[in-house]
């Protein structure tokens, strides 16, 4: 992690850069010689997978962009014309869209991941809310994108959202109005829609820069929560055992992926978003993507429009606040016998937001909705800090490899 | 003392007279450069020039509703129903969220004009339904009354009244 790089340049050109620029032993020291704890489950490759799947989207993204037309006459059709004409447009746009979704799925597990292990646990509370930064940048990218396409989705789901900002006191209706550019969703809007959703995926790059960097200074948490004792027996080098591993786990991935895209491209979508885009007439039932329900359940079950604004953004902020809000020393939920099922819980109320988010928001479904609106917050705000204080953990390993050693030892 | 750099707050150095002034500077000219570039996001000057619609309301019968659109915005014309004036203007303040009188709402009492937008989200709620049969906003669930006015719901407020004139019996000047 620190120290003299045990790259060593051969060729005279190595030599060369290496006295001027030292790119090739940065690499070497990231990617191959890294020290990885050598208990580390599949869970942890979704950091690859999400890398990936960023690459996925601006490469996609970018030759979409060469067909694509940002003014409200055009757009819905130049959409349709990158699906039937633009050769292999149908493909590119699909995997577009699809990969949106693989993308949030996948920071999903991994946001999941790093709760169940304490992953934002001292010393990786910064590491930790640059991850929560990185997902509100990519919330914004995956709303900006799907408003492009200019259906009625789109178009009704920029209205909604950036209606958001019109609760706040005084100020509101002017943002709102800064934001779209006109008095209504129009063709300012759609074309700085479509500036900022080629300019923040970049914006994410350099994020995820900034994440793995500090990543690497306090190197990998694993699913014991036992910090590297001794590099020797805790941790194998990334190349080849992380590199095969989260190549394999890539690969599996985009099986799922390619699944979405070839044969049920559109299974995520809504069919009213191949409506063009009608300012006089809102859809009946209008839902957002479905990374975004569970906010939007938590949105719609505060019966106050300030107050609902404010409770969706804290939903997402009090995420960036888990350091703190954890007040339990043991890392692991794997020794945390009370905490694993407040986090099964927990996981199970969010999957209930979502599921409420899809549906009308009327009769016992709001009231459930309230209830697990109540729940979310109650996890972060009560639970987490007594259980800290209140329950016994199970005893720790005293190193990775010993936990390694006991788990083969108990298994004979 | 000359050439002296020591400084008190009574007795500030040419040095620190120096450093406010040119950051004084440095932040008026970063504030100067970022205007323009945050004011262009508003509305342009073709989106501000206040276009008024006239609407001949002649032909629409008693009991029915017509949408015009008026700066991109849908704008919600209602003939009232003699049963639906006197519905909305017997309905005590004391039960609305947002308390309006609906003779402070119309200029004829036949005539409802108001902003179809509703004041949660910005939908577009749907004539005739909800509980109060003026509006319904299908999004999130708000229930207007045939003043217009918010009876149930998330939104905060009524539906807006924008400025309108009548510039004869049957027409209808917005804007």
């Amino acid at each position: 992690m620190s120290g003299h790089s045990q790259y060593k340049p051969k060729s005279n050109f190595a030599k060369w850069l290496e006295r001027r620029l030292p790119i090739i032993s940065f690499m070497y020291d990231s990617f191959v010689a890294y020290p990885t704890p050598k208990n580390l489950n599949y869970l942890w490759t979704f950091g690859a997978i999400l890398s990936f799947m960023l690459v996925a989207q601006i490469i996609t993204g970018v030759v979409l962009a060469m067909h694509y037309t940002p003014e409200v006459t055009l757009a819905f059709n130049s959409v349709e014309n990158i699906m039937r004409d633009v050769n292999w447009g149908w493909a590119l746009r699909y995997a577009h869209a699809n990969g949106a979704s693989m993308f949030f799925l996948a920071v999903y597990i991994h946001i999941f991941r790093g709760m169940y292990y304490g992953s934002y646990k001292e010393p990786r509370e910064l590491l930790w809310i640059l991850g929560v930064v990185i997902f509100m940048v990519m919330m914004a990218t995956g709303f900006l994108g799907y408003v492009l396409p200019w259906g009625q989705m789109s178009f009704w789901a920029a209205t909604v959202i950036t209606n958001l900002f019109s609760a706040l006191p005084w100020v509101g209706p002017s943002i709102t109005t800064w934001l779209l550019g006109g008095y209504s969703v129009d063709n300012a809007t759609l074309n700085r829609f479509f500036a900022l959703h080629y300019l923040l995926p970049f914006i994410i790059v350099a994020i995820v820069a900034l994440h793995v960097w500090a990543l690497h200074v306090t190197g990998q948490n694993n699913p014991t929560g036992v910090e590297v004792k001794d590099v020797k027996r805790d941790t194998v080098p990334f190349t080849p055992y992380a590199t095969m591993k989260d190549g394999f786990a890539i690969g599996v991935f985009v099986l799922l992926y390619a699944w979405m895209t070839f044969f049920v491209p559109n299974y995520l979508g809504h069919p009213d978003n191949y409506i063009e885009a009608n300012p006089l007439v809102t859809p009946p039932h209008i839902v957002p993507e479905w990374y975004f329900l569970p906010f939007y359940a938590i949105l719609r079950a505060i019966p106050n429009k300030l107050l609902g604004v404010i409770a969706l953004f804290l939903s997402i902020l009090i995420v960036a606040a888990l350091p703190w809000l954890d007040t339990s020393k043991v890392k692991s939920g794997t020794y945390r016998p009370l905490f694993r099922k407040f986090y099964w819980a927990f996981v199970a109320v969010s999957i209930g937001l979502g599921y409420l988010g899809s549906q009308p928001a009327e009769g016992a479904y709001l009231w459930i909705a309230r209830l697990l609106t109540f729940y979310y917050f109650f996890h972060f705000l009560v639970i987490l800090p007594l259980l800290g204080r209140r329950e016994k953990p199970d005893p720790l390993p005293n190193s990775i490899s010993e936990a390694i050693d006991n788990r083969g030892a108990s298994h004979a | 003392m000359k050439g002296d750099h020591s400084s008190t707050p009574q007795n500030p150095s040419r040095r620190d007279i120096l450093t406010l002034a040119t950051s004084a500077g440095a932040v008026t000219a970063v504030g100067g450069v970022a205007w323009p570039l945050i004011a262009q996001m508003n509305p342009d000057a073709s989106a501000r020039a206040l276009a008024s619609t006239e609407v001949d309301v002649s032909t629409v019968p008693e009991g029915q509703i017509i949408t015009v659109k008026w700066r991109g915005k849908p704008v919600f014309i209602r003939h009232r129903t003699e049963k639906e004036i006197q519905d909305a203007q017997a309905v005590s303040l004391k039960e609305l969220p947002d308390p309006e009188p609906d003779d402070k709402r119309v200029q004829k009492p036949q005539w409802l004009v108001v902003i179809g937008i509703c004041t949660h989200l910005g939908c577009i709620p749907t004539g005739k339904e909800g509980e109060y049969d003026g509006w319904f906003c299908p999004c999130h669930g708000s229930s207007y009354d045939v003043s217009g006015r918010i009876r149930q719901g998330p939104a905060p407020n009524n539906l807006e009244v924008p400025n309108y004139a009548f510039v004869s019996d049957t027409k209808i000047k917005i804007g």
